[in-house]
């Protein structure tokens, strides 16, 4: 008992092909009780087939490793006898059941008697916020895109599961109901203490609504970490470069001084970057740099300690709350930087198109990323 | 420009006549459904409602005496329906249709489902469904003569394997017409099964499971429901053929399976009494239309909703 919070999912090294893909490929990875975990990647990544061997869907290969579920292994348990929810992307209301039966069916699976059926789909419309009064008798096609994901949550929800699945439950309600749907998914989890796990593309639901990420690409886990953790430490160019934006170097490691590493550029320029253990001198490495963490300023103001590089602007783009300002580097890199937004009617940017100007940065603000 | 002439916003005076129609038609959404219609309105009218509107005609009217009809008033065709003999081919047609329709559901229903699920076998699947269209329905029913007689191939088969002595006596008796009718409209209930299984959606099922169903619970309560349009459709388009069929009857059955629609083509071939063979059409009619809302009735009353 040396671990207060039990686990509720464990995978080890699962595989799961289709003829001749590796959907995914010796994925290991575990969840804590009470979680909010998700799994985001773009399409294709292996997400889905992971949230399918969690509910049973789909079974591992023959050597495909362990799926468990509160310490049992369930490699080759059905969907109906795995006690999990799930929420589907589509929402897969029954529509020829009324509100009511298509919260009630799971109970009815289980022979629960009627009028405990009949307070416990109550009080799951009530969770979700939904009036019992006015929805129970509603069917699926009298309810709009908001309120048919509020049943399907209650119909997973109403069976108390210690582990809940949501296949991008929110894909398709619009952006207002989907902000909103988010904060209270978030509530739900810390309320009734369920394991939540959530598969999306968006790396903004993701970074808003998780404990901990999965980021997956091409069939494996390419790091898995709290939001911040993901976000400030991507440990891949793929991270990087999907969850927020992100500017890239390469270059090759010249020598070790002063608890930094000195790298050369393409075309013979130096940049500091932190030291890491792992990585010798001489060896070619990538760094990724996000763009609010840069500065633009004239070539010959670089402050001391920071790393610049001159180039041209390119573009200076108006976002509202940022300003994006696209620098062309002598090498032909574009590197976006993004500065706040301070007021261009009383305060503008002084650049424009075409200035020569320099990129800065300091040294502990580059990420060294692993080949991936 | 003409002075005093008024300016042509749109041109329409000088556009091309094919250009000003399809723009009337743009204007004007009801002249197009009537341009859709028309053709097939036209048919039915022509073709359907006027015949059906002289059969009636026929139906009230005195015989003739070499086939059709005199000039009066008689509702004697009718009366002439209601004794015993003809009400016992009635019964039996009607009998008869129903174990055929449930024959079919029972045999097309697996098939249907199997197809749905057959992934790419699918369109295979469905071609050979529908293969036996190819070839007309007369010839199939002397292929089965050919299969079912004394010295068809069954019973050549059976006395060679010695399984049995004597030939079977498997044509003109009721299951040789069951067993045509049954092949006949097998496809019917199949398709229009097929149709509402396919387009149930996946997620249903996989929700379904994942909230405790077991196979059968999911099927008797999810896909079941769900494909009973389909059920609905292919019983219709079953049992009403098979109500009016009298092909099958007449080839397998012999003389002893009669069923109405025999009745009928006797009446205006054989026995030229034009007006009882309408009149036993339209009490035929009248039958299926009210078994029909019945049906349906009782459809709508089922517990869809709750």
């Amino acid at each position: 008992m040396s671990d207060p919070t039990p686990l509720v999912v464990q995978f080890s090294a699962v595989s799961k092909t289709f003829g001749d893909v590796k959907a995914v490929n010796r994925i290991s990875f575990e969840i804590r009780r009470g979680e909010f975990f998700s799994i985001l990647g773009p399409s294709g990544c292996g997400k889905t087939t992971t949230l399918r061997l969690l509910a049973g869907f789909d079974e591992p290969d023959d050597d495909g490793g362990e799926v468990r579920l509160l310490g049992e292994v369930v490699n080759t348990r059905r969907p109906y006898e795995r006690q999990i929810g799930m929420v589907f992307q589509s929402y897969a209301l029954f529509p020829h059941l009324s509100v009511e039966r298509n919260v009630g069916f799971g109970l009815e699976q289980r022979k629960t008697p009627r009028t405990e059926i009949g307070t416990r789909v109550r009080k799951a419309l009530e969770m979700v916020r939904l009036a019992p009064d006015t929805f129970t008798r509603r069917m699926p096609a009298q309810l709009s895109g908001g309120q048919r994901q509020r049943v399907a949550l209650a119909r997973a929800l109403v069976l108390n599961p210690a582990i809940l699945l949501l296949d991008e439950p929110l894909g398709a309600v619009d952006l207002k109901v989907r902000k909103e749907m988010q904060l209270e998914l978030k509530a739900l989890n810390q309320q009734l203490g369920t394991t939540f796990v959530y598969v999306t593309h968006d790396q903004e639901e993701a970074l808003t609504m998780s404990d901990r990420i999965a980021v997956m690409d091409n069939g494996l886990v390419a790091q898995l970490g709290t939001p911040a953790e993901i976000y400030e430490n991507p440990r891949t160019a793929f991270v990087a470069k999907f969850i927020g934006e992100s500017n890239f170097f390469g270059g090759r490691v010249v020598r070790r001084s002063g608890g930094a590493l000195e790298l050369a550029l393409a075309r013979g320029e130096c940049i500091r970057v932190p030291d890491s253990p792992t990585i010798k001198e001489g060896q070619k490495v990538q760094i990724a740099v996000r763009p609010e963490w840069m500065d633009v300023c004239r070539p010959a103001d670089v402050p001391a300690g920071e790393n610049g590089l001159a180039g041209e602007i390119r573009d200076v783009i108006y976002l509202g709350e940022t300003m994006h300002v696209m620098v062309t580097l002598k090498d032909g890199n574009e590197v976006t930087v993004a500065l706040r937004n301070e007021g261009q009617l009383i305060k503008p940017l002084p650049w424009k198109r075409g200035d020569t100007a320099a990129v800065a940065w300091l040294p502990e603000d580059c990420q060294i990323l692993e080949e991936a | 420009m003409v002075a005093g002439r008024l300016p042509d916003p749109g041109g329409s005076l000088t556009r091309p006549p094919r250009e000003r129609l399809l723009g009337w038609l743009h204007r004007r959404p009801e002249a197009q459904a009537w341009g859709l219609l028309g053709p097939g309105v036209f048919w039915l009218v022509a073709f359907f409602l006027i015949p059906l509107l002289i059969m009636f005609a026929y139906s009230v009217m005195p015989r003739g005496e070499y086939g059709g009809v005199e000039r009066g008033f008689t509702l004697e065709s009718y009366q002439r329906f209601f004794v015993p003999i003809y009400l016992t081919i009635l019964i039996r047609t009607f009998v008869v249709s129903i174990a055929c329709t449930a024959i079919c559901l029972v045999l097309g229903y697996p098939v249907a489902y199997a197809i749905a699920r057959s992934g790419r076998w699918k369109n295979l699947l469905l071609f050979l469904v529908v293969l036996p269209f190819w070839t007309s329905f007369l010839v199939r029913t002397f292929a089965m003569i050919f299969l079912m007689r004394d010295t068809g191939l069954i019973n050549t088969w059976l006395l060679k394997l010695g399984v049995i002595s004597q030939p079977l006596t498997i044509l003109y008796t009721p299951f040789s017409v069951m067993a045509g009718l049954v092949y006949g409209f097998l496809p019917f209930m199949i398709l229009p099964i097929y149709a509402s299984l396919e387009k149930l959606d996946n997620s249903l099922l996989e929700a379904a499971e994942v909230l405790g169903a077991r196979p059968a619970a999911r099927f008797r309560q999810v896909t079941l429901p769900l494909s009973l349009p389909g059920v609905v459709a292919g019983c219709l388009l079953v049992f009403i053929p098979a109500l009016g069929s009298f092909l099958t009857s007449d080839l397998l059955g012999g003389a002893k399976q009669l069923m109405i629609g025999n009745l009928v083509q006797n009446q205006f071939a054989s026995a030229r009494n034009w007006p009882f063979g309408s009149a036993a059409s339209f009490i035929l009619m009248a039958l299926v239309l009210a078994a029909v809302m019945i049906y349906l009735r009782m459809r709508d009353a089922a517990p869809a909703g709750r």
